[in-house]
């Protein structure tokens, strides 16, 4: 029957890597909405707030977007940690297995620790950040939370930055295998443009993990 | 002929009495090894050994001995095969290795393949996976003319690079999550390739993945381990064509009565 084969994709390995793959590559295509979104830290503190301003204007819209946002997040987190306990129980115990240095990499073998990684990050960005220090100010006499401030603030600390650029390594790390497999786990690995999709995996790793870690030293460097 | 070529190889060998008892690494000693020796001929020179002496010899599988029936596995130095590019073990000459090197020899591991005693390891998951739909509806008869069927070229590679898979296990014991998926995507996309597959198609991936999960395989990560030790060089391309096929049967096929038929 078809709802018999319907409900068992959503239990199965397979199916349930799609939904892996799929929330990874909103979440990927998230990260280039933040990341352009913040490269406006450099234009001055009126752009980024102005921006900033903005988006919390847009109201319950917004909580519609973040909500979307998170039940994405959840379901990649959740499944992927299904996934992990799963595949430990399934894989057999050796008292000496090496690799052949052919296919697993740092990258993959790395996945379940950069994801655990990035979680810990998100929960501490967002209280950091989002809902950190909230200063107002006025930009044109609109009144507006000054989250500029509440930023270059925060990446005063070395620490901060430090734990930011590591942070960062890790979601590089995660994407550069979690991409291009995102591909593979929907069945799109075609030889004419698989090697492609890897090219852009890894590029798509240093761009996002390399531009957010260049901001917090940016701000590091810019002070208050 | 002269014996200077000869070796000693120190040997750490997993012995396990059966499926329920502990098993650990014994050493053994290997003397006069000619290097032209297969990697199977080794363990029976330790086994006629150990027979001569009246112990109890090393259970291993093995059958054809030229790289075609799957059936010798072996996990040596930790390496599937003993990690060679497209080479079973059986396939494997002690040539390759050095007079006084010590090999550690583990049994395929995961899961699905519990140990029945020593190297020898229960790979009938494998076979409940086949079972499920690696096999095609055919007449009976007389043979039909051989281009009755009109196969292209390209189409009739990929579809033999898929079926020279033997089953033999390394996908799986070499996968960090004992996944049968390289196995099964050679199978799913061999017949998916072809016409003579078309008819069961989307029954055969429905099945097969079913059975994959419930036998006691793990899930696809992607690392690609599976291709790189597969001893007939499978690529996981197969995966994804199985992928591909899987989700157009999840969401597409419809079955009003499903006692009919095999599968």
């Amino acid at each position: 029957m078809m709802t018999a084969a319907v409900n068992h994709y959503f239990r199965s390995s397979i199916g349930r890597k799609h939904l892996v793959a799929i929330t990874g590559l909103l979440l990927c295509g998230f990260l280039v909405g933040h990341l352009s979104g913040n490269l406006l830290l450099l234009v001055g503190p009126d752009a980024f707030n102005i921006y900033a301003h903005k988006l919390f204007s847009l109201g319950p819209v917004l909580y519609l977007i973040e909500a979307g946002l998170a039940l994405v997040f959840l379901v990649h987190l959740y499944l992927a940690a299904r996934l992990n306990i799963e595949n430990r129980q399934a894989r057999g115990q050796y008292t000496l297995k090496t690799r052949t240095g052919r296919g697993t990499t740092l990258m993959s073998a790395s996945m379940p620790y950069t994801g655990a990684v990035l979680l810990i990050f998100i929960i501490l960005h967002l209280l950091n950040l989002k809902f950190g220090t909230n200063y107002q100010t006025q930009v044109d006499g609109v009144q507006m939370r000054d989250i500029y401030r509440t930023t270059v603030e925060f990446f005063q600390s070395p620490v901060n930055v430090a734990w930011y650029v590591f942070a960062m390594a890790c979601a590089g790390f995660h994407t550069a295998h979690g991409f291009s497999s995102a591909f593979q786990s929907l069945g799109l690995n075609f030889p004419k443009y698989y090697p492609k999709i890897k090219i852009i995996s890894y590029l798509y790793a240093v761009t996002i993990a390399g531009g957010f870690a260049f901001l917090s030293i940016w701000c590091y460097l810019k002070g208050v | 002929m002269a014996t200077t070529n000869n070796m000693t190889l120190n040997l750490k060998i997993w012995r396990q009495k059966d499926k329920t008892s502990e098993g650990k690494l014994v050493d053994y000693r290997v003397e006069n090894v000619s290097p032209d020796m297969s990697f199977l001929e080794m363990i029976d020179v330790l086994n006629d050994q150990l027979v001569r002496k009246g112990e109890d010899t090393i259970a291993f599988d093995h059958d054809c001995r030229e790289g075609i029936c799957g059936m010798c596995s072996m996990m040596i130095n930790g390496k599937a095969h003993g990690g060679f590019k497209n080479t079973t073990t059986c396939q494997v000459h002690m040539r390759l290795y050095k007079d006084g090197d010590t090999v550690v020899i583990e049994p395929f591991r995961a899961k699905a393949f519990p140990i029945v005693k020593d190297l020898t390891v229960d790979r009938s998951a494998i076979d409940k996976v086949m079972a499920a739909g690696g096999f095609i509806t055919a007449n009976t008869g007389n043979a039909p003319d051989a281009n009755a069927m009109l196969i292209p070229k390209p189409v009739a590679d990929e579809a033999m690079d898929a079926a020279a898979c033997i089953g033999c296990g390394a996908c799986v014991a070499s996968c960090p999550n004992g996944s049968g998926m390289l196995f099964m995507g050679a199978k799913v996309s061999q017949l998916a390739l072809l016409p003579q597959g078309q008819p069961e198609s989307p029954k055969r991936a429905l099945n097969m993945v079913y059975t994959h999960d419930t036998v006691g395989f793990g899930n696809c990560t992607t690392h690609a381990e599976c291709e790189a030790t597969c001893p007939k060089g499978i690529s996981i391309e197969h995966i994804a064509r199985m992928n591909r096929e899987y989700l157009k049967a999840a969401f597409t096929y419809h079955e009003k009565n499903r006692s009919e038929g095999a599968g």
